[in-house]
């Protein structure tokens, strides 16, 4: 493979009849280090400090950058050789080549496998020194589902193309010490031992810059200490930053309720096995949403899923049930969200993601837009149905009420406003969202049970197609449009042998875009197949 | 004030004969002009030459003391035009610029300029942004030197060499009376070397002193007849005078034996990738010492017969090694070559491949094609054992798997909620025709935004809409234009011109203060003091001016909901003529170099601070990444909840976040979602403010616990 070769349609070197290739290479005392980061990484810092160290310690080095517009926030590249001086000069190369690099450091995981893919890491020669971190490009972070593309395979590409690879999450120890990644790459460099030169010459180039020095040399060292005593490190591990562990077992609250909540507990205990952890999870959120008779309205619906599943089928039933009935209700309606926005430990997290002192004080502005349809779902219900059924009345509401609102929360004004809106809880059950909430889950989830009588797979399909409903306004207009256009194609696909596989297919392309173009080009797809085969 | 301060690098300038220069390419190139006797500098910022315009801006004491004048030029045609200060002048002068669109814009001047000719030195430094990394056109400079009759230098990129060829052009342009072109690629640009430096030499004749002492010469002007005689003079006197000093002097290098019979002629700037290929092959030394004949044109235009007569004289073969297209240099050897008979194969754009840079995979494998076409016996024997491929293949899977990274908009642009509102728009009243302009804006064309149909050049985005002018149409034109762009040509080019022919479109000027995608440099309307230019000139004067009538200044881009507002009204409005916004913040980049270190210090100092962040939410968040779609800001990006009910990742801001403001503007004016909050972090509060906050946390933390009392808390 030679990804740089360009278009000359020419055999590349190894094809060439007998003639081998590098037998005479003349420059492998030559220290040859490409650095492949994103713009703003300080990877210009880094190269920087790279040819200083091979200079202190006798070394003739050139380092070269293409700066320019991709420093925002584009992929980069920088390149370094060096060679011990011989009092002449020798001739660097201005650019990495494919197949004769020695060092790669990638101040970001999917820059490792670009480096890769550009040949810049051979097995025969290259150590690979890649943060195992991701910092996602725009492509994969507007993707309406997960866009995050595959991290794994990426490491065991490197893995493959390397001749040796060091790879851990740099980026965190840089974290922690508040500073940059370029110094913790420094670290990871001088701990691989890839260089011929002394922990103490690092330190000293550093401490040279003059800048930052402390942060720095603590993330150095963290990442030298790291590199030294092992090549992967965690480095398979899922690289998103994941929140804090889910405690199941904590819960506080007054006797009664406490007494209550356990007997829920106790009917979690009479499901099979492998689907209490998921109901458990839903009951939690059910729970915390309403109350503990909500909770039992939910475990009924588990219940239901549970009667028809069956143990050969790994409880797929009763464990998408678990889920996705938990999800339906728990909708996002205003009660939640300023419930969820006026609570302490809400604070606390801001705090602790701020790394706040605890005397310091913290103003906090949330951005708000409710619309009229909000304003209705929070209403009674018959008193909102009769609103809806007046659009003049209800346009006009919506020009006075539906504004942007940035509520202060941490004022007394700003805070009992969606406090006191919190406390509709109890009677949120007589409000125009819970009844259209509760009518179209309820519909929802007799049909997946009803598909399932017909196709267990096809029922597990049908209660998935949920999570294609989520978001506010809009969105989750859209959301209930996709999952509407996904189950439309249900009359099609029922009695044909993969229907579930089309299904969810069709799910997924959903989760793809926005507008859900690949949604429609999937059942365009499905109907000429169904036609075909008629 | 520039992105970079060049504090340190100016010091540089300073050292005297003997000492040893330590820097880039770029700074290596600013000393050798002082060191020329330079009388003035002048040039227009870009990519890859933008650190020579900011060194010399932050030198300008340095300068003065020398008597050396130095201007932040409105564009390279200005930029070229100064040089006719050196046309009756002996004074040295030197303009630079990003090219090829540099000499695109100066084409006009250089023309002129190269039609009189010159009797001071008269040297433009190109920066040939070309091949990785490069942000214009694939282009060569080369073919307007040919067309304007300028020689073109293109010196070894190493410091000594670049250093020489400074001097050298000044030379070579005195003796032939004729500008000359010094051409630097990107790398070279940026690349860190070192030189023996000589002593800064003030000017033979300043800028004072011409003024003080006029002098014209009709015969120099281009007007007939002059013109005709400047014709005859360029091929006649000129020509032969630059070929004459060439060959005396040395300029071109020969390296390797003298009876190779294959041998490789190249450009200077391609010297180390030649030499990297024929270390490889294992046919040159670390040092460069090459088994392997080189005729190295540091001198690309002209290029003297005599010379490439010798060196092809007694060899089967020549290899051109020439970046870029059309392949110029090889046609012109090809025709000295044929006109004196001779009878070596010529070799080059086959088998090195027409288009594209010249990495070292492509320099090596078009080498060794060639040598093992015409000099097999100099390639090592067969028997060897052959190393492994060049690279492992590795499956297409990961070509799929790796996403590609343009540039984008950095954290916190003010650009974003620009053309996050246009977006919105355009969700509303459906899709317009966009022509956008050269400058940070045009990342617009990149998702999430994909708004921009054209890009025609700098200060070219109006003008780039003008067809479009049909009042009678249902739907308005949208062009943007940078505040860059706008100064530089775009005051006449797009709004003069939209005015004058009553163009029904509507015009956004993106005004960050800054020309903010080459490096932070002021501007006309920069609202900073500057010491040594005049700023603050709103660019709303100048539209008035200019006879706009219509005019929206919007003075916080943050604010979504009024850029969409305004751009809804500018597409409804009866009134005719341009319709113009003037959208202006503050480059964050710019902002935040200024204002992190005194944030830092205030709060030290114990001053009452105050520091946004944003936040999402994650129990609020859906994980639709509707946001995203509205921002592709890097400190907004995602993360994977540990919760088995959630399979989409949710939103997240990182610590990197400056608190700009754009997420929870866009989540209002978007409708999105109640997810984002603000948290202000208030550093060194007064007592009452102490007081009061104190006051607030009892009672909320009252209502908090009473409300906890009464339900089931989860931890």
């Amino acid at each position: 493979m030679s990804l740089d070769r360009g278009n000359s349609g020419l055999p590349s070197l190894s094809d060439l009849p007998g003639l081998g290739q590098g037998d005479g290479d003349t420059t492998t005392a030559i220290v040859k280090l490409a650095v492949l980061a994103v713009g703003g990484q300080g990877g210009g810092v880094l190269t920087d400090w790279i040819t200083e160290l091979a200079e202190r310690n006798g070394y003739r080095a050139q380092s070269t950058s293409v700066a320019g517009v991709a420093q925002r926030t584009g992929a980069t590249i920088y390149y370094v050789e060096m060679l011990p001086d011989t009092g002449r000069d020798p001739v660097f190369s201005l650019s990495p080549a494919a197949g004769d690099v020695d060092i790669v450091i990638a101040a970001e995981l999917m820059e490792a496998g670009r480096a890769v893919l550009r040949g810049f890491v051979t097995p025969d020669r290259t150590v690979l020194i890649a943060s195992s971190h991701r910092i996602l490009a725009v492509s994969e972070k507007i993707v309406p589902g997960d866009g995050s593309r595959d991290a794994a395979e990426v490491l065991n590409g490197a893995r493959e193309a390397a001749k040796r690879l060091v790879a851990f999450d740099m980026e965190r120890p840089a974290l922690a010490a508040q500073s940059m990644i370029s110094a913790s790459l420094f670290g990871a460099l001088s701990g691989s031992g890839a260089l011929p030169f002394t922990k103490e010459s690092f330190e000293e180039v550093i401490r040279l810059g003059g800048r930052g020095v402390a942060a720095s040399l603590a993330a150095f060292d963290a990442c030298h200490r790291l590199a030294e005593s092992g090549d992967e490190i965690g480095a398979g591990a899922e690289p998103l930053p994941t929140s804090v562990q889910l405690k199941r077992s904590s819960v506080a609250g007054p006797a009664r309720l406490i007494r209550q909540w356990n007997g829920l507990l106790q009917r979690v205990e009479e499901l099979p096995e492998p689907v209490r952890e998921m109901t458990l999870a839903g009951l939690r959120k059910v729970v915390d949403f309403q109350d503990v008779a909500y909770g039992l309205e939910y475990l009924d619906l588990v219940d239901r899923a549970a009667k028809m599943d069956e143990g050969e089928s790994g409880w797929r039933l009763s464990i998408a049930a678990a889920k996705h009935a938990a999800n339906a209700m728990t909708y996002d309606d205003v009660i939640r969200v300023a419930d969820l926005k006026t609570r302490r430990a809400r604070d606390q997290r801001i705090r602790d993601e701020l790394n706040l002192a605890e005397d310091a004080l913290l103003n906090v502005t949330e951005f708000l837009h409710p619309r009229m349809r909000e304003i209705c779902g929070t209403l009674p219900w018959r008193l909102g149905r009769w609103i809806e059924a007046r659009p003049g009345l209800f346009n006009w509401l919506d020009g006075k009420l539906s504004k942007g609102r940035f509520v202060r929360s941490d004022r007394l004004a700003g805070y009992l406003s969606l406090w006191l809106l919190a406390a509709l809880r109890p009677w949120r059950r007589r409000l125009l969202r819970h009844k259209i909430e509760a009518a179209h889950w309820n519909a929802w989830f007799d049909h997946a049970l009803l598909v399932r009588e017909e196709d267990y797979a096809l029922g597990v399909e049908v209660l998935e197609c949920r999570r294609l409903i989520k978001g506010y306004s809009d969105t989750h207009d859209r959301g209930l449009s996709k999952f509407d256009r996904v189950l439309s194609a249900l009359a099609l696909l029922q009695g044909r042998e993969d229907a579930a596989d089309w299904l969810r297919r069709l799910r997924e392309a959903a989760l793809l875009d926005e507008k859900g173009e690949a949604l429609e080009g999937a059942l365009k797809t499905i109907r000429t197949e169904v036609i075909t085969a008629e | 004030m520039a992105e970079r301060s060049f504090a340190a690098e100016v010091e540089k300038l300073k050292i005297g004969d003997g000492e040893v220069f330590r820097g880039e390419g770029i700074l290596a190139i600013t000393k050798a002009l002082l060191e020329c006797g330079v009388g003035y500098v002048g040039g227009y910022q870009g990519a890859p030459i933008s650190h020579l315009m900011d060194v010399l801006s932050d030198a300008q004491p340095i300068l003065s003391a020398l008597g050396v004048h130095f201007e932040a030029s409105a564009s390279e045609a200005t930029a070229t035009a100064m040089l006719a200060a050196s046309v009756h002048y002996p004074i040295r002068g030197a303009a630079t610029f990003k090219s090829t669109v540099g000499v695109n814009v100066a084409s006009d001047a250089l023309a002129n300029l190269a039609s009189g000719g010159v009797t001071g030195g008269a040297l433009i430094i190109v920066g040939e942004d070309y091949g990785e990394g490069s942000s214009i056109m694939q282009e060569r400079s080369h073919a307007f030197a040919m067309k304007s009759q300028v020689w073109v230098l293109d010196p070894r990129p190493n410091l000594p060499s670049i250093v020489k060829a400074v001097r050298d052009g000044f030379e070579l342009s005195e003796a032939s009376n004729t500008p000359v072109m010094l051409q630097v690629r990107i790398r070279c640009c940026h690349v860190h070397g070192q030189f023996i430096a000589s002593d800064n030499q003030a000017p033979a004749m300043t800028v004072a002193e011409a003024l003080e002492n006029p002098r014209r010469d009709t015969s120099r002007i281009v007007l007939p007849p002059a013109s005709y005689a400047h014709e005859i003079e360029k091929v006649n006197k000129r020509m032969p005078a630059a070929k004459a000093f060439v060959r005396e002097r040395g300029l071109n290098e020969v390296f390797g034996p003298k009876d190779g019979k294959v041998g490789i002629i190249l450009q200077g700037g391609m010297y180390n990738a030649v030499i990297r290929a024929l270390q490889r092959l294992g046919l040159a030394d670390i040092h460069g010492d090459t088994e392997v004949p080189l005729y190295v044109l540091n001198v690309t235009y002209p290029l003297v017969d005599g010379e490439v007569l010798d060196f092809c004289g007694d060899k089967d073969a020549v290899l051109v090694v020439e970046e870029g297209q059309p392949n110029y240099l090889e046609q012109a050897i090809g025709a000295i070559l044929y006109k004196a008979g001779a009878r070596v194969t010529l070799k080059g754009k086959d088998p090195l491949p027409m288009a594209g840079e010249y990495t070292g995979a492509v320099m090596l494998d078009g080498c060794r094609a060639f040598l093992a076409e015409f000099a097999g016996q100099l390639l090592p024997d067969q028997g060897r054992a052959p190393n492994a491929a060049v690279a492992a293949p590795i499956g297409s899977k990961l070509a799929e798997t790796v996403p590609m990274r343009p540039p984008g908009f950095c954290t916190g642009c003010p650009e974003r909620p620009i053309f996050a509102a246009t977006k919105l728009v355009e969700q509303e009243l459906g899709a317009h025709h966009i022509a956008s302009d050269i400058g940070c804006h045009l990342f617009s064309i990149m998702p999430p935004f994909e708004l921009g149909a054209t890009t025609m050049g700098y200060g070219l985005g109006p003008a780039s809409a003008s067809a479009f002018n049909a009042p009678d149409a249902k739907r308005r034109s949208i062009s943007f234009i940078g505040d860059g762009g706008f100064w530089h040509n775009g005051l006449t080019s797009s709004i003069g011109n939209a005015v004058y022919n009553q163009n029904d479109g509507v015009i956004v000027v993106v005004d960050n203060h800054y020309s903010a995608a080459t490096g932070g440099q002021d501007l006309l309307s920069s609202r900073e003091t500057n010491g040594t230019k005049s700023t603050k000139h709103p660019i709303t004067e100048a539209l008035k001016g200019i006879g706009v009538t219509w005019i929206r200044q919007i003075d916080r881009t943050y604010d979504v909901t009024k850029v969409a507002a305004t751009l809804k009204e500018a597409l409804s409005t009866e009134a005719t003529g341009p319709k113009v916004i003037v959208a202006s913040s503050e480059c964050m980049l710019n902002l935040q170099r200024r204002e992190r270190p005194l944030v830092a210090a205030a709060i030290k100092d114990g001053e009452r601070t105050v520091k946004p962040r944003f936040g999402v939410d994650e129990d609020v968040c859906t994980g639709d990444h509707a946001c995203m779609r509205l921002s592709g800001c890097p400190s907004l990006s995602v993360k994977k909840l540990d919760d088995p009910l959630r399979d989409d990742p949710v939103a997240h801001i990182d610590q990197s976040c400056v608190g700009c403001g754009n997420c929870g503007e866009v989540a209002v004016a978007a409708k999105l979602c109640p997810s984002f909050y603000r948290a202000d972090e208030v550093h060194n509060p007064s007592a009452a403010e102490r007081f009061v906050g104190r006051l607030r946390a009892a009672v909320i933390g009252w209502l908090q616990a009473r409300r906890e009392a009464r339900r089931l808390v989860f931890g």
